[in-house]
């Protein structure tokens, strides 16, 4: 039961620090293409009726941090905030939900 | 493919609100049946992987990209209702912190990711399971098709909701045309994306995959 108990959580703990590392580290590398929507969109001549959004001076915009000039910590570290925050509203909602043992 | 403010107006984008909130209502209801002491971490966990992997654009075609919309990997990995709302969450931070989707968008957002992807992804997995052979390799293979399945099918919803309410003067047939093929092979890539993941999770905690512990109970029971 322990042992189940403490490899359940080494697992629970992998799983986090691959999300981490994607979102930290490998983001960097993600292509900066328009995506399928975005390109069907300025191909087809509807991109112009988009709105910005209004949180579109929230500082973490556009997966950047406000103010950090260097992209690859900028992305990084709005990825890792955004899995903490993702994370935290995640384990909440679901701790709510579940049944109660 | 998240929908931005404008593209879609007010009165439709308030109309795919209403039925975003009500199908979030039934899956707040329903998760409960699939989450215990151990599946509740993994719904989150897989809420995090899936805002982790939708930053890893990955390039499909000249000058375009996609990324994983999350649909089939969370259906296969907490059930279809948990699975939902881990994408919602997703849709929510990304709408709300990063400006990653409209906010008037976001009930579009959620009808198109939240339950049109994962319904489709559930149904194909399902059916997938069935006519496939009984054994664990085949799990991260139905899970494949069923995100393949589910992207264009989400795709085709956002020309459903540019035909009822799109701003752009662009006919909706061609809207949908287009968004339907290059939604294909983003399709490949979430397919690839996904069946590497569940095969990763299912050969360490088989456990913990939601679309296996149901095969695995039919079967135990069919032992006895």
């Amino acid at each position: 039961m322990s042992e189940n108990q403490s490899s359940l959580k080494k697992f629970y703990f992998g799983f986090f620090i691959a999300a981490a590392f994607l979102a930290g580290g490998v983001s960097y590398y993600a292509s900066s293409h328009p995506d399928g929507l975005e390109k069907v969109a300025e191909d087809k001549g509807f991109l112009e009726t988009a709105k910005d959004s209004a949180v579109a001076n929230s500082p973490l915009a556009d997966y950047g941090v406000a103010g950090l000039d260097n992209e690859r910590l900028s992305v990084g570290l709005s990825g890792l905030i955004g899995v903490a925050i993702t994370a935290l509203v995640g384990v909440l909602l679901f701790n709510l939900l579940k049944k109660k043992s | 493919m998240h929908i931005p403010d404008g593209f879609i107006d007010i009165p439709t984008s308030a109309s795919f609100g209403l039925l975003a909130v009500a199908g979030t209502a039934v899956a707040l209801k329903k998760a409960r049946t699939e989450l215990d002491d151990r599946t509740a971490p993994m719904a989150g966990l897989t809420a995090v992987f899936i805002f982790a992997v939708q930053m890893l654009n990955f390039p499909v075609a000249a000058g375009t990209s996609g990324h994983l919309l999350g649909g089939a990997l969370a259906t296969v990995l907490v059930g279809p209702y948990a699975a939902s709302l881990a994408v919602t969450v997703v849709l929510g931070v990304q709408a709300l912190l990063f400006a990653d989707g409209g906010l008037s968008a976001l009930g579009l957002n959620i009808f198109n990711l939240s339950i049109i992807a994962v319904l489709v992804s559930h149904l194909v997995f399902v059916f997938a399971k069935k006519v496939m052979p009984k054994n664990r390799g085949s799990i991260p293979i139905a899970a494949a098709i069923a995100a393949l399945i589910s992207v264009p099918i989400s795709a085709s919803a956002f020309a459903l909701q540019y035909a009822v309410g799109g701003k752009g003067t662009v006919p909706a047939s061609t809207v949908f045309a287009a968004m339907f093929s290059t939604h294909i092979l983003i399709g490949i890539g979430e397919a690839l994306i996904t069946m590497v993941t569940v095969s990763a999770i299912i050969s360490t905690r088989s456990d913990l995959v939601y679309g296996w512990r149901q095969e695995r109970v039919t079967l135990e029971v069919k032992k006895v």
